[in-house]
């Protein structure tokens, strides 16, 4: 069951998405950003983490899981140390995501050559 | 001839997307991301006794690293092209964004090839991603305490 529902999730997401982008002349960078504001906004309002609940994997695979990361690093942040924990715990939980794909995609540029 | 006048001219010519049919393959695509996510978190879970944060992180390095392969491979940009939301939405379209940037400017060399357009595609995500949770952050410890 979780299966299907991980399936609907991220499949709502990319249909809405791919909507947006048919209709409007809203680019895939437009987009990913756009979901990564809606995320966090959704996380505001408490909703990301029930989805998450609800789709698991199909809700973290997202793209808008990275602003929820993002909100709720401040957020745990300002618990933590403070005000100045809104700044200094941001990243925190999205350091994962971030440095991999720096680290991933540096060593293979090293290694392979652009295609085409 | 008139803007307008060449504007019709261009819409008649600009071939016609199935929109419909976009859409269901981005659904079909991004639900098979999830669930192919799903399983793999399952494994986890079972076959090495992770606990379930812990493999939403490995998940998430897993995604990055088979898209960034992909990308290097050069199979990613093809697939992209074919499955549009379906693959730029989950984290593989940010992978994707960050490999092809690091490989493509590569050529211009180190410092102001790769260095300066790492992050060309995916800076978007990260500086709008930091400025909507922080100042949401503001505002959730404002009403929240």
């Amino acid at each position: 069951m979780i299966f299907l529902k991980a399936f609907l999730v991220t499949g709502l997401f990319c249909f809405i998405a791919q909507v947006i982008m048919d209709n409007t002349k809203l680019t895939p960078g437009h987009i990913t950003s756009l979901f990564v504001v809606f995320g966090a906004v959704l996380s505001f309002f408490g909703l990301y983490s029930k989805l998450i609940e609800f789709g698991g994997a199909g809700a973290t695979v997202l793209i808008s899981n990275f602003g929820h990361m993002l909100y709720m690093g401040a957020i745990e942040g300002f618990h933590e140390v403070g005000v100045l924990g809104l700044a200094s715990g941001l990243l925190v939980k999205s350091s994962l995501a971030i440095v991999s794909a720096v680290v991933i995609a540096f060593v293979l540029a090293l290694i392979f050559k652009p295609k085409n | 001839m008139r803007k307008d006048e060449y504007q019709k001219l261009v819409s008649e010519y600009t071939p016609k997307e199935n929109k419909w049919k976009n859409a269901v393959i981005a659904f079909l695509v991004g639900g098979l991301v999830g669930l192919t996510g799903q399983v793999i978190v399952t494994i986890l879970q079972n076959s090495f006794g992770m606990e379930v944060m812990e493999s939403y992180s490995w998940l998430c390095v897993i995604i990055i690293f088979l898209a960034s392969l992909a990308t290097a491979l050069g199979f990613f940009d093809n697939w992209v092209s074919k499955c549009k939301a379906g693959l730029f939405l989950p984290t593989t379209g940010f992978a994707h964004s960050v490999t092809s940037a690091a490989l493509d400017y590569r050529k211009d060399g180190f410092i102001t090839g790769l260095g300066s357009s790492f992050f060309k595609l995916a800076g978007s995500v990260i500086l709008y991603g930091i400025i909507s949770a922080f100042f949401l952050g503001i505002l959730g410890v404002i009403i929240y305490g």
